[in-house]
């Protein structure tokens, strides 16, 4: 027995199977990144003062502006793909559903990469309270190499961030230019605005360029830019991970409709169009959850 | 706003600036306003009030999302059903944020830094 209204849509709904499915999916889906940017808004609010990076510091804004740039045109080619098929031009739907699929493998090597910069993103906080910021050259058990950036290099500025870690490191305050810039790694917890806290200076109050090393005694903490680094990192790996995943079974799904799933088309061609426009409706809540997120969490 | 599939286009150009414009004109102003959102977010307004900066790239996202929704996903030419379920998902994710951002407010007293 054939399952109804596969292809022709209700009489009494004017829709087909799948077009009250997929929605009803995405209702889900929006309470579940829902919940997440509650999440973000409850931490984001509640975190102390000084301790949630400075907006656009902690993130390289043109990769994020890439990305929804990249998915804005995949939306746009994910529709025009549905519309060449309901015109009948096969071909110019394989073609532009194969710009859709490019692009999500674009955004996921964008996301691989942005994500490498974190892990590779270290921080060091010395046994005299200074901390020292820079990507992983070298470690050993002696030592660590961090080629450090300084505001000069025209790097993108990790901003001032504090751990809201726990250690050890003494007590020093940092009052004004004249003194040493040593900076309480705790100051975040008293009064002490953040942007008294320095990265990356010596203690002749140089800031430090390129390949710096630091032995494992002077080395009071050190961690780098992972989810358990800090809550902002936390909600923000776990936001575009989940995004990601989402980017990855949506173009999962794009391409075998529009490779190995094909020849639909040639038996059930109304089902197959429904089949598009259903994995193009996902795909622009994907698309829609990322409008969202760039500017929350790469602007603001 | 689905365009009349009875008479297909002679070539690209008539499929995708007469046929599907509309797509093509959405397309460009989502471009538009997300170098616009960028933009703002490197001027700091807070001058104006505390929180215009979020307020604003917010409006900005939530005025591109609806457009997406409208004219990408059709829901400006759906079914009454696919409107109710629009309506129902609505109304939870108001609560859901609403009640979260009410539950941070109402902390006991002499507790929390808000004091």
């Amino acid at each position: 027995m054939e399952i109804p209204f596969t292809s022709k849509a209700r009489p009494d709904t004017g829709l087909y199977n799948a077009k009250v499915g997929i929605w009803l999916f995405l209702a889900s889906e929006v309470m579940l990144f829902g919940a997440l940017f509650s999440s973000y808004i409850m931490l984001r609010i509640g975190a102390p003062e000084g301790t949630w990076p400075l907006p656009g510091k902690m993130l390289m804004t043109a990769p994020g502006a890439i990305n929804t740039a990249v998915l804005i045109l995949s939306s746009v080619t994910v529709v025009l793909a549905w519309a060449s098929l309901k015109f009948g031009n096969f071909a110019q739907y394989k073609k532009f559903q194969a710009v859709t699929i490019a692009c999500a493998m674009v955004f996921m090597c964008i996301k691989a990469y942005e994500y490498y910069d974190k892990f590779t993103h270290y921080a060091i906080v010395k046994t005299d309270g200074s901390v020292w910021d820079g990507h992983l050259v070298e470690q050993n058990d002696e030592y660590v190499i961090l080629d450090i950036h300084s505001e000069d290099d025209g790097d993108h500025d990790h901003g001032h961030e504090a751990h809201d870690h726990d250690h050890d490191a003494e007590d020093s305050h940092h009052d004004g230019a004249d003194e040493k810039p040593y900076v309480n790694p705790n100051a975040y917890l008293g009064v002490k605005a953040i942007k008294d806290f320095e990265y990356n200076v010596d203690e002749h109050g140089h800031h430090a360029h390129g390949e710096v090393k630091f032995p494992r005694s002077e080395i009071a903490k050190i961690t780098n830019y992972t989810p358990k680094h800090s809550t902002y990192l936390a909600i923000y790996f776990t936001l575009t991970g989940l995004h990601a995943l989402h980017v990855c079974g949506g173009a999962f799904v794009i391409f075998m409709i529009w490779g190995p799933l094909a020849k639909m088309w040639e038996t059930d061609p109304e089902r197959y169009i429904n089949r598009v426009e259903v994995s193009g409706l996902f795909w622009h809540f994907v698309d829609l959850v990322w409008i969202f997120l760039f500017p929350l969490l790469y602007l603001l | 706003m689905a365009s009349d599939h009875s008479t297909p286009p002679k070539d690209i150009r008539e499929f995708l600036f007469k046929y599907e414009r509309t797509y093509m004109v959405v397309f460009g102003t989502l471009l538009v306003f997300t170098v616009i959102t960028v933009a703002i977010a490197q001027v700091d307004l807070d001058h104006l009030f505390h929180g215009a900066n979020m307020t604003l790239g917010l409006i900005i996202a939530t005025f591109k999302a609806t457009l997406v929704l409208l004219f990408f996903m059709h829901l400006i030419s759906e079914k009454q059903l696919i409107y109710l379920v629009m309506g129902f998902t609505c109304f939870f994710f108001v609560g859901l944020m609403g009640l979260t951002i009410w539950a941070m407010l109402d902390y006991p007293k002499l507790t929390s830094f808000f004091m």
